[in-house]
């Protein structure tokens, strides 16, 4: 049985896919990180986000994410799916799910896998504003 | 020897490429490879460091690469 569901689309991102693929019955819940475009970045108004991905590594870095959470959480299941193109304000570029017997491997899991995907994994955000834009931690 | 190289996020900006064939001597490193690099492309300057893939693989400075290798440029990553 396979435990982890890894994607990267150009479709919008389902909460419910990633929820339906963790749900078990052994497990004793689920934690969930869902990222959300936010309107303004150092109280700059955003318009949009474009994301672009390395996609053939970026899937194996979240892999290998979700491989090292299986190994070093008492959890279950792990589905990470992280969205490219252009998303609106309150679009869903990202989201991590995780079900555990008990809450604490799942609350963790989720927090280690959602930071190391924002360390390790080669997917860029480029914020657009009224006057211009801007790739996200790549200017000095 | 040839190798390929992909620039991604901001390097395609500054490159103004998404992909170029290189050709470079055999056993070359790549820290090597970075230094001629940034030689060809001065605009790769403006972005403070970048980490490099071979073969979507996150590479050391020190690995010697090989002919048909593929050479990501992969700048400071901002998914999630």
């Amino acid at each position: 049985m396979k435990n982890t569901a890894i994607l990267i689309t150009s479709d919008k991102l389902m909460v419910q896919d990633c929820y339906d693929f963790v749900q078990d019955a052994s497990c004793g819940g689920i934690a969930l990180f869902v990222g959300t475009v936010r309107n303004s970045t150092k109280n700059k108004e955003v318009t949009l986000l474009d994301f672009s991905a390395y996609e053939p590594m970026a899937l194996k870095e979240m892999q290998k994410i979700a491989d090292l959470a299986l190994a070093k959480f008492q959890i279950h299941k792990i589905a990470i799916h992280h969205a490219v193109g252009e998303l609106q304000i309150g679009d869903i570029p990202v989201i991590i799910a995780v079900s555990s017997a008990h809450r604490k491997a799942a609350f963790e899991a989720c927090e280690f896998a959602i930071d190391t995907l924002k360390e390790t994994v080669p997917i860029w955000k480029k914020e657009h504003f009224e006057d211009g834009e801007i790739w996200v931690n790549s200017h000095p | 020897m040839k190798i390929q190289v992909l620039f991604f996020g901001i390097a395609t900006d500054l490159v103004g490429e998404n992909s170029i064939f290189y050709e470079l001597k055999s056993d070359e490193t790549v820290l090597a490879l970075k230094k001629d690099l940034l030689l060809k492309y001065s605009t790769l300057k403006n972005i403070e460091e970048f980490a490099i893939a071979v073969n979507e693989e996150y590479a050391e400075n020190n690995l010697v690469l090989k002919e048909n290798d593929v050479v990501a440029i992969i700048p400071p990553v901002s998914g999630g």
